[in-house]
């Protein structure tokens, strides 16, 4: 089973950066084109847009989906995608490769974040395993449970608790309907 | 006095609040001696349960010392008496108590009007939960005031200990509910969604009641092991499919009987309809995730039925009902009437039949309680179940 604490500072993080990933993705989503034309990349819209749809998605997952580890290392993955899109743009053959560069530098360094995190929260996995106790011991019988299966079959329940004797399972040849004349329907 | 006070998601705290008073004849103040945090006081915890508001008293498994009895409860309750207190407040005398029916109450839910118009008629009121059920302050603090308490209490004999009945007022008849309402008969496969609180007495309630088989479903190494101590066959659902083991169990037909213990935080992430839902409660499009309620449809026998002692708040999505329908699928669910089963419940206790605080990991004093929430939570530490002393 996989650990994690969700109210630990490497989850916190996470969180964190769940957010910036929603911010993100819905900036790539809304303003994709506005993004490409300023890193000269006016070809690209379309992807970066779709690229904001994968940060939306890491996000919630980051927020809302238990376990971060899966999410951060999707989103480390994302960086690598976003670094490749870029450096293909930051060639003098773009009039606007300093904006590419820019947005290059913040993506490495978000990169950076996500790795520190993912080790952070690995890390903590680490610390906070211990071998599962084990509660075989535990029965809360008195005695051996094959010896206690059915004391209780006599109890109090009420007939609205009951299955009604129409709907009982009864044994092969025995059911209540074969008990009365079969009719069409 | 000191009590467990909510704040918001995630925030639990230990404050110094105004002690209880007596407001109506047949109420009662009560000090408690021991209670304990329950799997549906996570939902507050996460916030997933709506009607919460700043400062409400949280907890709604406790027992304790009788100090004070309002003027109309004074034939029922002496002051000195130890009494666990039953989750659901009911006034004993409307036409739902007289039938058993203690947690449909038509008259101790003190926001009737409001319950009303949310859930179309009114359900009883409940300590220290949403104000759907009342608000009324709950027990994890060091008193308590019990309206109606002249009907609303469980009394204990001498020679049982606190960790011996406090499951008494919830979990216990919770799980004995919830495998009674099956109809369990000898030949029954009874598969339990679920080994924490709950599930563990729904287990040996199962056990107890007669069925053959007994399975119980988790993901937790330390809540199997538990499960398998009281009877269960167990299925890590990580480890291999619930629907193929519980077949192969059943010689392909399924379960007869299958019992939700989950209710509506199902785990997020072991399937793609959980992690759906969960995208969707984020996004507030649904309030409860309900992939044990699917499989249950899915894998139960034809003619079968389903229980559902997991609590649900509000709103599921994609219910495959059409299944429920044509497989005829009895659905039985609810919360728990408790007193109509703590006699019995009791007299095996008294008699050693068992012993509830089996489930008992962790004792704490109150003022741990904020931390403990996150521990059983997020099931560290071995947690299955905490018990917090003021």
């Amino acid at each position: 089973m996989a650990l994690y604490d969700r109210s630990s500072p490497a989850d916190s993080m996470a969180r964190g950066l769940g957010w910036f990933s929603i911010g993100l993705g819905a900036a790539e989503l809304v303003a994709g084109r506005s993004l490409a034309r300023w890193m000269g990349m006016e070809d690209k819209s379309a992807l970066i847009r779709a690229y904001g749809l994968r940060e939306i998605t890491a996000g919630v997952g980051l927020l809302a989906l238990g376990d971060p580890k899966p999410w951060i290392w999707g989103r480390v993955a994302g960086d690598a995608v976003d670094i490749a899109t870029l450096a293909s743009a930051v060639g003098d053959d773009n009039p606007r490769a300093g904006n590419a560069r820019i947005a290059l530098g913040a993506v490495m360094a978000a990169t950076a974040l996500d790795l520190v995190c993912a080790a952070k929260l690995h890390q903590e996995e680490t610390a906070a395993w211990s071998p599962p106790p084990d509660y075989g011991d535990r029965s809360g019988f008195a005695r051996p449970v094959d010896a206690m299966r059915g004391t209780a079959s006599d109890a109090p329940i009420g007939d609205d608790m009951r299955t009604p004797k129409i709907l009982q399972f009864q044994p092969a040849g025995q059911s209540q309907a074969s008990s009365q004349p079969s009719r069409a329907f | 006095m000191r009590a467990l006070v909510w704040h918001g998601a995630n925030d639990i705290r230990c404050d110094t609040v105004p002690d209880p008073q007596i407001e109506h004849p047949r109420d009662a103040i009560v000090k408690v001696t021991t209670c304990a945090i329950c799997g549906s006081d996570l939902h507050l915890h996460d916030h997933f349960m709506p009607g919460m508001e700043k400062g409400d008293i949280v907890g709604h498994e406790f027992m304790g010392e009788v100090m004070e009895v309002g003027a109309e409860a004074k034939g029922a309750l002496k002051v000195g008496e130890r009494v666990v207190v039953p989750f659901t407040i009911f006034c004993g005398e409307c036409d739902q108590c007289k039938r058993g029916n203690y947690s449909v109450c038509e008259r101790s839910n003190r926001n009737k009007a409001l319950a009303d118009k949310v859930f179309g008629h009114t359900t009883a009121g409940l300590f220290g939960y949403t104000h759907l059920t009342g608000g009324y302050a709950g027990g994890q603090a060091e008193y308590v005031r019990v309206p109606f308490a002249d009907h609303t209490h469980i009394k204990v004999p001498n020679g049982l200990t606190d960790e011996q009945v406090l499951f008494l007022g919830d979990i216990f008849p919770t799980g004995w509910q919830a495998a009674a309402q099956c109809d369990i008969q000898p030949t029954d496969t009874v598969a339990i969604w679920g080994c924490g609180p709950v599930g563990q007495m729904t287990i040996r309630s199962a056990v107890l009641l007669g069925a053959k088989q007994v399975v119980a479903i988790d993901r937790v190494a330390e809540r199997l092991s538990m499960a398998k101590a009281g009877g269960a066959i167990t299925i890590n659902f990580e480890e291999e499919s619930v629907v193929e083991r519980l077949n192969e169990l059943t010689g392909g037909k399924g379960p007869e009987k299958c019992i939700d213990a989950v209710g509506m935080e199902a785990h997020a992430t072991a399937t793609l309809d959980s992690m759906m839902d969960r995208a969707k409660q984020a996004l507030m499009l649904e309030s409860d995730r309900a992939h044990v309620l699917r499989e249950m449809m899915y894998v139960c026998r034809p003619a079968g039925t389903l229980s559902i002692p997991g609590v649900y708040g509000g709103l599921v999505d994609k219910i495959p009902f059409g299944m429920s329908m044509n497989k005829g699928l009895t659905w039985r669910m609810g919360q728990t009437h408790v007193n109509r089963w703590t006699d019995d419940l009791l007299h095996r206790i008294q008699d050693g039949q068992i012993d509830p605080s089996f489930v008992i990991t962790h004792t704490e004093p109150l003022e741990n309680g904020p931390e403990m929430y996150k521990t059983f939570r997020d099931k560290r530490d071995g947690c299955i179940k905490v018990v917090l002393k003021p």
